[in-house]
């Protein structure tokens, strides 16, 4: 195994994942067998190989500096579960 | 603070740009409209929708760093910093790492023995802003305004080349002229517009390793600035001295409390983890573009300073006041270019009665109330002698007040100078007349008693005589 529990543990943190102990076990193992892979990935003689950004070989298009949207947010806020006074409501982020 | 301890501190400026439009979307940027009024589908961070790149945005940077002399990239790479907090809605804030859009650039500060100094400037890289939190009032809760989600930002990373607070102000106020006379960011503090996190830490002098530093958040004010790092060079030299260890962390300064406290508490997994963003292609520009930015960019802070020492033969720091902004310098050419007075008469104006007027009624140079034009009509009637410096500041504040032209005024109140020799000498003659004490006083050799004559003249002609004029015919008649 490439990970430990202790590993996927930090990752879950990150990820905001809340994991039983069987799905623990279970991504270990998985998320093991990716690093793996990607491990032996980097076996491959990659001298003088610019490295990738995208896999599409072409550019970003640019759009120009015009307002395109109007005001929806009424709509928008059908979906939030709190709303007051136009803000979303979360709960509270600092002491 | 220990001659001991040499201070370091690189900083990392926050610029918005000034779209019309957001980096990666059709909303409007601007500023104060009611919450969430300015976000859509792609700022709220919906699933299925794609950011394109506002062109604008790249011509900016590009411009920005034409301006500090660095390395435009022609491939840059937008990639996703990925944390969770409430008010950045995907999960990730678009920003660039490995491949910013504008590498190795530098300008030059004054230091603190009038020195040039060269600071580098590593990177500028493009990102997007966040939205904002309010948590006054709503109880349990915190409210999101999503509007600045998806602002245009440039960030700005110095190399950790500045030796003080004093020097760091100096740096940041530099690159705030370069943004606001490249037209890219308006600069405005208040509103967040141009903020800067600053990277401070101490090291004994001599020493080649760099101290362990702390990060300060978010400082919004010139004075801030330099008060927040003193007070952090401060406390870690204390902290060092009592036999202490500086943490690397991030702290807040707290302006009422005058310290900085550590914000460690709410992010202890500091962890990124940046990846190319797969819904962005990597953005090339031509040199073609490049060039083109290169054809408009306006005469920069530095050049018109030298132009002006130069063409307008200015005395001490006058032209780098005069160029501390691209309007004030505009404005001083158009007084320059509707007068025959030398120049240094005109700065004198601008930077003194003029600047005070602005800042007495808190006003920027753009509401001035006097026209440029109607400003050298003051300084023309200086230089030919139709009234006195001292007689000018009355008509100068009269002007501003709105009453007419400097001849306008200076018709109405009846201010016009004497230069009569005949008339002078008629009030001189009274003087010596009335004062017979004083003139013996005089004639016995106490020849400081000059000015009492020269004041009791300027009262008998409100201020009108010319000065010069008034001494000369004096000395003449005392002496005989």
């Amino acid at each position: 195994m490439s990970l430990d529990k202790e590993q996927v543990h930090h990752i879950a943190l990150l990820a905001r994942l809340k994991l039983s102990d069987a799905e623990y076990a279970e991504s270990v193992e998985k998320l093991s067998r990716i690093v793996d892979f990607v491990d032996q990935l980097s076996q491959a003689d990659t001298t003088g190989v610019v490295p990738m950004a995208h896999p599409l070989d072409a550019a970003q298009r640019l759009r120009p500096d015009v307002v395109t949207e109007t005001d929806n947010r009424d709509r928008y806020q059908e979906n939030a579960p709190a709303v007051v006074d136009g803000l979303y409501l979360v709960p509270k982020v600092i002491e | 603070m220990s001659a001991a301890w040499e201070v370091v501190i690189g900083l990392e400026i926050h610029a918005q740009l000034a779209t019309k439009s957001k980096i990666f979307s059709g909303s409007p940027t601007a500023y104060g409209a009611e919450p969430n009024t300015q976000a859509n589908l792609v700022d709220l961070g919906y699933p299925g929708v794609l950011p394109v790149l506002n062109k604008e945005v790249v011509r900016m940077a590009t411009m920005f760093g034409l301006a500090i002399g660095a390395t435009v990239a022609r491939r840059s790479v937008f990639a996703r910093k990925n944390y969770f907090y409430p008010d950045l809605p995907k999960g990730y804030q678009i920003s660039q790492l490995e491949l910013p859009i504008v590498e190795h650039g530098e300008l030059f500060i004054t230091d603190a023995n009038g020195n040039e100094k060269r600071i580098g400037v590593t990177r500028a890289h493009l990102e997007e802003d966040a939205g904002k939190s309010i948590h006054e009032g709503l109880d349990a809760s915190s409210g999101i305004d999503l509007n600045r989600a998806g602002t245009p930002l440039l960030e700005i990373v110095s190399e950790p080349d500045l030796r003080s607070a004093k020097e760091a102000v100096a740096y940041m106020k530099k690159i705030h002229t370069i943004v606001r006379y490249l037209g890219i960011s308006d600069g405005n503090m208040q509103e967040g517009s141009f903020r800067c996190d600053a990277n401070v830490s101490v090291r004994p002098m001599g020493q080649e390793e760099l101290g362990t530093r702390a990060e300060l958040k978010n400082l919004n004010s010139f004075r801030y600035i330099e008060k927040a790092i003193n007070i952090e060079v401060e406390r870690q030299i204390d902290l060092i001295e009592d036999g202490g260890k500086v943490v690397q962390e991030t702290r807040l300064y707290d302006s009422d409390r005058d310290e900085t406290r550590s914000m460690r508490s709410k992010e202890e997994a500091n962890d990124y983890r940046y990846f190319p963003d797969p819904d962005l292609l990597p953005v090339e520009i031509s040199e073609e573009f490049i060039e083109a930015v290169r054809a408009t960019m306006p005469e920069l802070p530095a050049a018109k300073e030298a132009r002006f020492v130069d063409e307008y033969s200015l005395k001490g720091d006058d032209a780098g006041i005069l160029t501390a902004s691209r309007p004030l310098a505009d404005y001083f050419e158009a007084v320059i270019a509707a007068t025959d007075a030398p120049s240094q008469i005109a700065a004198n104006w601008v930077i003194g009665d003029l600047a005070g007027a602005l800042n007495r009624d808190g006003l920027d140079i753009e509401d001035v109330k006097i026209s440029a034009d109607e400003l050298a009509g003051l300084v023309n009637r200086i230089h030919d002698n139709t009234i006195s410096g001292k007689i000018a500041k009355q008509v100068f504040e009269a002007m501003w007040e709105g009453e007419g032209s400097a001849d306008d005024v200076i018709e109405a109140r009846g201010l016009k100078q004497i230069t009569d020799s005949s008339a002078i000498e008629a009030v001189v003659d009274k003087v010596i007349a009335d004062n017979p004490g004083q003139v013996a006083e005089y004639q016995a050799g106490k020849d400081k008693l000059i000015g009492f004559f020269v004041g009791k003249v300027m009262q008998e002609t409100k201020g009108q005589a010319n000065p010069g004029q008034v001494n000369q015919i004096l000395k003449d008649k005392l002496q005989s």
